[in-house]
């Protein structure tokens, strides 16, 4: 008995593993190629089945005119509007679950639970509902295809991760601190910013490293409100899968847009070990 | 404590998400009672559109049923397949923390860029699944069969979101106290009555807010769709939100899909509180 789940479990992890790595290894393996082994067959192995050569990485960083593909400025783009929706939603969102956590709001029927809800239940609205109107909104500011418009979208897409995790991580950060800190004669932003903070630091690398996944990982919103000015890294490597692809630059530059957040796993890796995690994801 | 510094803390945040989101959403109701496509203007045609999309637009409600079948499909898999995965390395296993960020990763890859490598994955003459099915002498229409194109969305969907499932499971279990294990294992439990009575039942409220949150995300689905088939061949793997896409911003209909999107809304939120209610019942009956 003991035997054999042991072997299934083997089993099932084994080819789990190898499922989650394939297309990596596609990739990897493809991004070598050239023209021909691609287009001759299927080919696996470098030096055995195929010439390996460094086309496909040396493309990406060609200006469009020398034939490039130049994904260093929508690198940058994506890092930055990922980066700046980030930190407004988790200073905002910080902010707002502290209020909920500590304090009690009342208006007619509405009390806390409903205020942290409506931040949440933003994340059941379906991205095609807002598509619409900020199209024409963004277009009536002149803010279409800016990196602007785009970050005021991601702050609402990500500072409902942000509220999320933290009012439940501030629920679990005891108030005496804060009470001990109003007694010694601090105003309540400073027992926020001097003891609360120092003490949240865990939750806010878990929420932080959220808002980074999925800001970084968005498509639509960059794909229906930028065009030319503005270009992103998903919707640049997106256009890359015309009629006639490029493999090798795809497979290249799809390897580089994902290698940032491959440290992120590590980190919140390291958050679930220590147990940390757990309470600021439920 | 003080009262008014509470709005200090709270109103930034609800202000700007508030701000950002009011006018959408009024307008979206008020573009839905309008006939705005290309040439016609924001007039008022009361519930015309609404009428036609209940009574003469079996395309959208077609969308529909397709993206239902696909977020149940692929939320059931991931909950199976990440429970599994997130219960074999809740204890100790060889090369436990390799696994555990191995198993995280494809949540934080960009799935259109993943969907893009998927497609030269799985293509019909060039891709290696078609290559290593020679041996079987069958090469499956991955992409341009009607069945085995939502096959594939799945399996790119399962391979994307299960990570997801994966790791609040795994936090779920981690955070589990121990006093029910110890009680099993003095009673001599074995692995799968300890599982049935006692693990999966401590896991309930963490399995429905998982699976919540998960058929949240899934019924987003769009681009995974839009890289992999464009909705195609024909639509068979159409989803409701592609359906809006090509009708408000490919033909710019905006009114109509404005309708439909509304539409789309309230029975997103109808049908996931009824599958939570669902949900809570079924697993926390005992």
């Amino acid at each position: 008995m003991g035997k054999l789940y042991t072997f299934l479990k083997y089993f099932f992890i084994t080819v789990w593993t190898v499922f989650v790595v394939a297309p990596f290894l596609w990739a990897l393996t493809t991004s070598f190629k050239d023209f021909n082994s691609v287009n001759g067959g299927v080919t696996y192995i470098p030096w055995v089945d195929f010439e390996p050569n460094l086309e496909g990485w040396r493309v990406l960083i060609k200006s469009p005119a020398q034939g490039g593909v130049d994904i260093v400025e929508p690198y940058f783009n994506s890092l930055f509007v990922t980066c700046t929706a980030s930190l407004v939603s988790i200073i905002l969102g910080t902010l707002s679950a502290y209020a909920l956590s500590r304090y009690t709001f009342k208006a007619g029927p509405i009390k806390n639970n409903d205020i942290t809800f409506f931040f949440i239940s933003q994340r059941i609205m379906p991205p095609i509902v807002l598509s619409i109107p900020f199209f024409l909104f963004l277009g009536a500011v002149n803010l279409l295809d800016s990196l602007f418009g785009l970050i005021v979208v991601y702050i609402v897409l990500l500072m409902p991760i942000a509220v999320w995790i933290m009012v439940d991580f501030f629920n679990k950060v005891p108030r005496e601190i804060d009470e001990t800190a109003l007694i010694d004669g601090c105003n309540p932003y400073q027992a926020f910013y001097k003891v609360v903070l120092p003490n949240s630091i865990p939750g806010l690398i878990v929420a932080g490293m959220f808002c980074i996944i999925f800001g970084w990982i968005d498509f639509f919103f960059a794909f229906i409100l930028t065009f030319t000015e503005v270009q992103l890294l998903p919707v640049k490597i997106v256009a890359l899968n015309s009629s006639i692809t490029p493999w090798w630059s795809l497979s290249a530059s799809a390897l580089v847009s994902v290698a940032p957040l491959i440290v992120v796993a590590f980190i919140v890796e390291r958050y679930l070990s220590k147990g940390n995690l757990s309470g600021a994801i439920k | 404590m003080n009262f008014k510094h509470k709005y200090v803390f709270l109103f930034p945040g609800l202000f700007v998400l508030i701000g950002i989101l009011i006018f959408p959403i009024i307008f979206v109701v008020r573009l839905s009672l309008s006939g705005w496509n290309s040439y016609n203007g924001l007039n008022f045609i009361g519930l015309e559109n609404y009428v036609r999309l209940f009574t003469d637009d079996p395309r959208f409600w077609e969308s529909f049923i397709r993206l239902s079948f696909l977020s149940v499909t692929t939320v059931t898999l991931q909950y199976v397949i990440g429970f599994a995965l997130a219960h074999m390395v809740w204890k100790e296993i060889k090369f436990q923390r390799f696994f555990r960020v191995l198993f995280l990763i494809p949540m934080m890859t960009t799935p259109v860029i993943m969907t893009v490598i998927w497609r030269t994955f799985f293509h019909e003459s060039l891709g290696p699944v078609n290559d290593l099915l020679q041996i079987f002498d069958v090469a499956p229409k991955w992409l341009t069969d009607p069945t085995l194109a939502k096959i594939t969305v799945i399996i790119v969907e399962v391979w994307q979101w299960t990570p997801f499932m994966f790791l609040l499971l795994l936090a779920g279990l981690l955070s589990l106290p121990k006093e029910p294990f110890l009680a099993a294992a003095i009673d001599g439990a074995s692995p799968i009555r300890k599982f049935i009575y006692v693990t999966f039942p401590l896991m309930a409220p963490i399995s429905i807010g998982a699976i919540i949150i998960r058929l949240i995300e899934a019924s987003k689905i769009m681009d995974t769709v839009y890289v992999l088939t464009s909705g195609g061949p024909g639509t068979s793997t159409e989803t409701s939100s592609f359906y809006i896409f090509i009708k408000g911003l490919r033909e710019f209909q905006m009114g109509y899909a404005a309708s439909m999107s509304f539409t789309y809304l309230i029975i997103m939120i109808i049908s996931l509180t009824v599958i939570a209610k669902v949900l809570t019942k079924l697993l926390l009956k005992e």
